[in-house]
């Protein structure tokens, strides 16, 4: 299966709404969105059918039986993360608790015990031709790296047949870079400042980064994502150039090589 | 009085409410909380940077007294022990200092060591003293330095404190507004920032914070969050125009209250409506 | 000598997991007993360090080389620390590997890649 993986640093940059336009474009059988932390893209694909749900559970979570405890505060003093409070009784934050096992190892009574704890949930879209991974962590939760590797997996296995996939990623740091896969950029918004643009161009050139295009900033890409319409679905400038770009990405990414980034 | 800024989604306009909310105080205090990619600090340029490092108490072991029983391994939830040919190697990255192993050595063969997970930084730009948190690439979690962060900010009368959190709803954001006295959603008008901004509602719902809402990148015609503001009741403290003119200034990093008139009256004015709605939850809680 | 090999399912003619670290179990093989066991890993639910789970697993195991497609530099780390050899598999069979691995056709694994650090895998 090649993947089409669409990432950026920083958030607000346009990835969903590529990511929507290169869907509709391809009419690929296989999505994922693995921003998990605040997910989009089903906003704008239409799904016809009710997802798969699934629990994810993150790191367990400690809990104290009020019958047992004995107030002695072993756990609370042991808690590196202000997890456990008492007022009146003694109590744990699910917020602040990492799952660490601590206060359940402290405790003289066993009154603490580490319960497993849903962190977010798995969504599974099939309807027949089309596969669309996604999920929702659920607030206050920790790490999401497991999360989006799970969101990937049933991507994969919904889809083992789909010989290509697109995914939209999550923002900040990704050291997918790293693995030596071909990465190319494309700049959003660019005409809101020519001189930022040409930075960043100067920049790919220098690290020999392929460059795919320019998207100008356009007021129509608004209207036809508030109608729940990918920017391809009506005629505008940033569909236009979205397209352009689309093409020379596809023809990157079939061209000997194997995966490409972008 | 200490505001935090937040939104559900990223590119929506927190640092630049926060950075120009600061400005336009004149006297303040701006706390980026955003540790891992904080922005805030390349609008203000602050000068006369104090640096200190952030620790946390990572394991170490004494290889002669460790008989190698395994139990910190097996009992390291986060896996960041192993025992390998008589070896015990632990893991700095992978660790969440909660000094469970220490504790549970029959041997005592682990005691505790300081790492450093990163940094913060106070410097000043004009009179607003600016604070930045820096998280270094790698580690597990942001959530020492936010603690740093606000320890050094404790509540003060007649302080004027902005917080700048990172997007989304997750714990390092919950770390970042426990101790905020009101909270201003910054939202986009499009189908995404609607979404996000549900997510950061419930948040502030969840946490009984007093907020209001700020909508960005307002253009003409249907705005999603607006209506969603007015379906949920939910108070709109301010309206920033879309303008391609606070776009540019924007991007070139400037500060729009310090380089025009017309935004020094909209912050300013922002300003004094979130004065007096903090103003009004403490008097109608007393 | 015995071999690990991370795999989708408990079956020799099961395809080899493109992760290691969260591989759902691992295929041991015996090179002189010609023997398959099929453990499970422990890791594959872990929200971090998994590839030093899934590594620990391997070295208590008494592996003596690992094929994978791909690993970590903390799993790497403590395979090494074991001299336990990575090798690179070629293709989705997990079968054609051993025997690639067997007949000296596979070659060691150079890319170790810097990990996930809680931000998901592919």
């Amino acid at each position: 299966m090649k993947q089409l993986l669409i990432l950026s640093g920083k958030g607000g940059t346009g990835k969903t709404t590529i990511a929507s336009a290169f869907i509709k474009l391809s009419k690929a059988k296989a999505y994922a969105d693995c921003d998990v932390d605040a997910p989009n893209l089903h906003l704008i694909t239409k799904q016809n059918s009710l997802p798969k749900k699934t629990d994810y559970y993150g790191l367990p979570k400690a809990e104290i039986d009020i019958e047992l405890c004995i107030e002695c505060g072993q756990c609370m003093q042991n808690c590196r993360f202000e997890a456990i409070s008492a007022d009146g009784k003694y109590k744990v934050d699910p917020f602040a608790c990492e799952g660490c096992g601590v206060c359940e190892l402290v405790c003289p009574v066993e009154a603490v015990t580490l319960k497993p704890a849903v962190a977010g949930e798995l969504l599974l879209y099939t309807d027949g031709e089309k596969v669309f991974s996604t999920a929702q962590l659920k607030m206050g939760s920790g790490t999401s790296g497991m999360l989006v590797t799970e969101v990937k997996k049933q991507m994969k296995s919904a889809a083992a047949d789909v010989e290509f996939a697109i995914i939209d990623g999550s923002p900040g740091i990704n050291t997918a870079a790293k693995f030596g896969v071909k990465t190319a950029v494309c700049i959003n918004k660019f005409d809101t400042n020519m001189q930022n643009t040409e930075k960043i161009e100067n920049f790919c050139k220098g690290q020999g980064i392929s460059l795919l295009g320019r998207i100008p900033f356009d007021l129509d890409a608004v209207k036809a994502i508030n109608n729940g319409q990918t920017i391809v679905d009506i005629d505008c400038a940033s569909g236009a150039a979205v397209k352009a770009i689309y093409s020379k990405t596809m023809e990157l990414l079939f061209e000997e090589g194997g995966g490409l980034r972008s | 009085m200490r505001i935090a800024v937040l939104s559900g989604k990223g590119g929506t306009g927190k640092t630049l409410v926060s950075v120009n909310l600061a400005a336009a105080a004149k006297i303040s205090t701006y706390i980026d909380c955003d540790v891992e990619e904080p922005n805030g600090h390349l609008f203000f340029k602050p000068e006369n940077i104090q640096e200190e490092e952030v620790h946390v108490r990572i394991p170490k072991v004494d290889g002669k007294l460790c008989n190698g029983c395994r139990k910190c391994v097996d009992f390291c939830k986060f896996n960041a022990l192993a025992y390998i040919k008589d070896k015990l190697i632990i893991f700095e990255d992978v660790c969440h200092s909660c000094g469970g192993c220490i504790l549970l050595c029959p041997e005592k063969a682990l005691t505790e060591k300081e790492k450093v997970i990163g940094k913060i930084q106070k410097g000043a730009s004009d009179q607003v003293t600016v604070y930045t948190g820096i998280l270094n690439t790698g580690e597990p979690s942001g959530i020492p330095i936010i603690k740093k962060l606000l320890n050094e900010n404790k509540p003060e009368r007649n302080k004027t404190i902005f917080i700048d959190c990172p997007p989304g709803s997750a714990c390092i954001v919950m770390e970042s507004i426990k101790d905020a006295d009101y909270c201003i959603l910054v939202a986009e008008p499009t189908l995404f920032g609607v979404h996000n901004l549900n997510m950061v509602y419930e948040l502030v719902k969840l946490f009984n914070k007093p907020f209001g809402v700020v909508l960005n990148k307002c253009l003409d015609g249907e705005n999603p969050s607006e209506q969603f503001c007015i379906e949920k009741n939910i108070k709109i403290i301010g309206r920033i125009p879309f303008d391609s003119a606070l776009g540019m200034l924007n991007s070139n990093a400037e500060i729009a209250v310090r380089k025009s008139e017309r935004y020094r009256t909209i912050f300013s004015f922002l300003l004094e409506t979130v004065k007096k709605e903090v103003h009004h939850e403490t008097t109608s809680n007393s | 000598m015995k071999i690990a090999i991370p795999v989708d399912e408990k079956s020799l003619e099961s395809n080899v997991c493109v992760s290691f670290g969260r591989a759902p179990y691992f295929l041991i093989y015996d090179t002189e007993t010609k023997e398959s066991i099929f453990l499970d890993n422990g890791a594959a639910a872990s929200t971090g360090g998994a590839g030093i789970k899934a590594a620990q697993t391997i070295v208590d195991n008494k592996v003596n080389a690992l094929l994978t497609p791909r690993c970590g530099e903390n799993a790497a780390n403590v395979l090494k620390s074991a001299d336990i050899k990575i090798y690179k598999t070629a293709g989705i069979s997990a079968k054609k590997n051993i025997d690639d691995f067997i007949s000296g056709k596979l070659s060691l694994l150079d890319e170790i890649h810097p990990g996930f650090h809680g931000h998901g895998g592919n």
